[in-house]
């Protein structure tokens, strides 16, 4: 995979296997093209007119750039969770309903509606807390609260993949850890691709890890092995805290 | 440690002032601050008082002779007797027509504008052209209503030509207000619409458009104002001086609130005096209801939104 935004090449020959049911966590400097690279996955950098991209980026064996893969369903199947909570200024149940309203394929009555609000809901251990105001606006809920809606309304679309661009750093430390709890939840029914800024949350919190520097990615392996015995000098040193 | 004021203590040691005592310049410099702060607030003052006068005068003057019989009754003597039943009917019409041709070309000019042109060299083209398009006068809107609406498409001399030529005339009003509040929608929820696999279209009508509503208000309020008050690109294409009939359809002609007055002020003898007055007033208050209906919805929009 190599990306272009305009003259600037901001990807260069990326090889990633990211492995299914599992967390991986991409770090490295501010810069590096890590948001880049995951914003590549669901196809949403194509919105800016001037990114160009060549290679190929397969998810369950399918390039997600084949010309047969249309960038909606390849957006239907691997959602995008974002640094500040975006919920959408409607009810709680709207916001959740929103994705699955875009991609139905034929009408559903309310009930079965309630019963997908509930499923999403649960699985993000938000159930108990909103469901008695399913009505009220989204945007009224606290952070930690919109950044678990944020994730709930995408999986009623059943997705395969979910990326999370740095979800903790507009969160304070019990909400950060209350998110990671739920991200750990959801490991092994999706696979989940993260960028995070904080070396100690991607320890905690992912199976494997990628370190990325200038557009390349200089380390993929499991988490442990690369806090505890980097291969790659440059690894160990951004790890330690020497750069970056 | 250098010294960088004269007034600095260190320097002086007779003189017992305070370090964080105000310097003879800086009083200076307040008196002027003052001296400025009433200047602009005399200037904005003087600015109520035409504004004041106006309506003063034609509430003393007009507002005897505003009666529901002069609103519903028929004018006769070109003008000089009777009411102006006609001419406001015509105005309802023509703002009507003016309406519904500038609000919905204007809206999808702005949507486009908005959500999908890009910045380039076209996009930049059409900005500049509205801007311009808004700051012709509107004597020239009313010669190229004439060409394009009474002769070219046929339309005659008609409330449809003239609604047509006041929409033509407001349209930039309508993509500019509209334009901004969609832009003021944030970022993050196109975002997100997109990344949940919706098309534009999907996230222009699910999400932008019902938070930009009271732009959209904004551009009717601006539409019927100018709508209402315009008179010279009504009077060659669909206003009539004098008649004593409804329009009987959009190809009809009729009589308008804004030549009304102009032809009671000006060219129609033996007038009351009361009368051009009378009528001014009611110009005004057509305005100022429509804007309040607007503004009413506009608070309502304003206070449901929260982000």
């Amino acid at each position: 995979m190599n990306l272009w935004y305009g003259d600037f090449q901001a990807l260069f020959d990326v090889n990633l296997d990211i492995r299914a049911g599992l967390v991986t966590a991409m770090i490295g400097p501010s810069g590096c093209g890590k948001s880049t690279l995951l914003r590549s996955v669901n196809r949403i950098n194509e919105r800016l007119g001037y990114v160009r991209t060549t290679g190929t980026i397969k998810v369950y064996g399918e390039d997600i750039y084949a010309e047969t893969s249309s960038a909606i369903q390849v957006r239907r199947n691997i959602g995008m969770v974002f640094q500040r909570p975006n919920p959408l200024p409607l009810s709680v149940r709207n916001n959740v309903l929103f994705g699955h309203r875009l991609h139905r394929t034929r009408s559903y009555n309310s009930a079965e509606e309630d019963e997908i609000v509930e499923q999403a809901l649960r699985q993000v251990l938000l159930w108990d807390r909103v469901k008695d105001k399913l009505g009220t606006k989204a945007t009224t809920l606290s952070l930690e609260e919109q950044q678990k809606l944020c994730i709930a309304r995408l999986l009623p679309t059943k997705p395969q993949l979910l990326l999370m661009d740095e979800q903790c750093s507009a969160l304070d430390p019990e909400a950060t850890a209350a998110v990671e709890e739920l991200i750990w939840e959801l490991r092994g029914k999706y696979s989940i691709l993260i960028v995070t800024h904080n070396m100690a949350q991607a320890r905690r919190a992912s199976d494997e890890c990628v370190f990325m520097l200038m557009g390349k990615v200089v380390e993929h392996s499991a988490t442990e092995k690369m806090f505890v015995s980097p291969e790659q000098r440059e690894t160990s040193d951004y790890i330690e805290g020497r750069f970056g | 440690m250098t010294t960088l004021d004269t007034n600095d203590p260190a320097a002086d040691p007779e003189v017992q002032t305070s370090v964080f005592a105000a310097s003879p310049n800086e009083h200076k410099a307040h008196t002027v601050q003052q001296v400025f702060k009433i200047g602009f607030l005399a200037v904005t003052l003087l600015l109520l008082i035409p504004a004041a006068a106006i309506l003063g005068v034609l509430v003393f003057k007009g507002a005897p002779g505003l009666t529901w019989e002069f609103l519903t009754t028929k004018p006769t003597d070109n003008g000089a007797a009777g009411g102006i039943s006609t001419a406001l009917v015509g105005t309802v019409w023509m703002t009507g027509v003016a309406l519904a041709f500038s609000l919905p070309l204007g809206v999808a000019a702005a949507i486009y504008l908005s959500e999908y042109a890009r910045d380039n060299w076209l996009t930049r083209t059409i900005n500049v052209a509205i801007v311009n398009l808004a700051g012709v006068p509107s004597i020239v809107h009313a010669l190229f209503g004439i060409g394009a609406f009474v002769y070219f498409l046929e339309f005659g001399k008609s409330v449809l030509a003239a609604g047509c030529t006041l929409a033509v005339m407001t349209l930039p009003v309508v993509i500019v207000s509209t334009r901004e509040s969609m832009q003021a929608v944030p970022q993050a929820f196109r975002d997100a619409c997109w990344n949940m696999g919706a098309t534009r279209w999907q996230t222009i009508w699910k999400v932008v458009l019902p938070n930009s509503g009271s732009g959209i208000l904004t551009g009717l309020i601006l539409v019927v104002c100018r709508a209402v008050g315009e008179t010279a690109p009504i009077m060659f294409t669909g206003a009539v001086f004098f008649r004593q009939f409804y329009a009987s359809g959009l190809f009809d002609k009729s009589m308008a609130l804004s030549y009304h007055l102009f032809s009671v002020s000006m060219h129609v003898k033996d007038v009351p005096e009361h009368v051009p007055y009378t009528v001014a007033l009611t110009l005004i208050l057509v305005v100022l209801s429509m804007n309040a209906v607007a503004i009413y919805f506009r608070m309502k929009l304003r206070g449901k939104k929260k982000w």
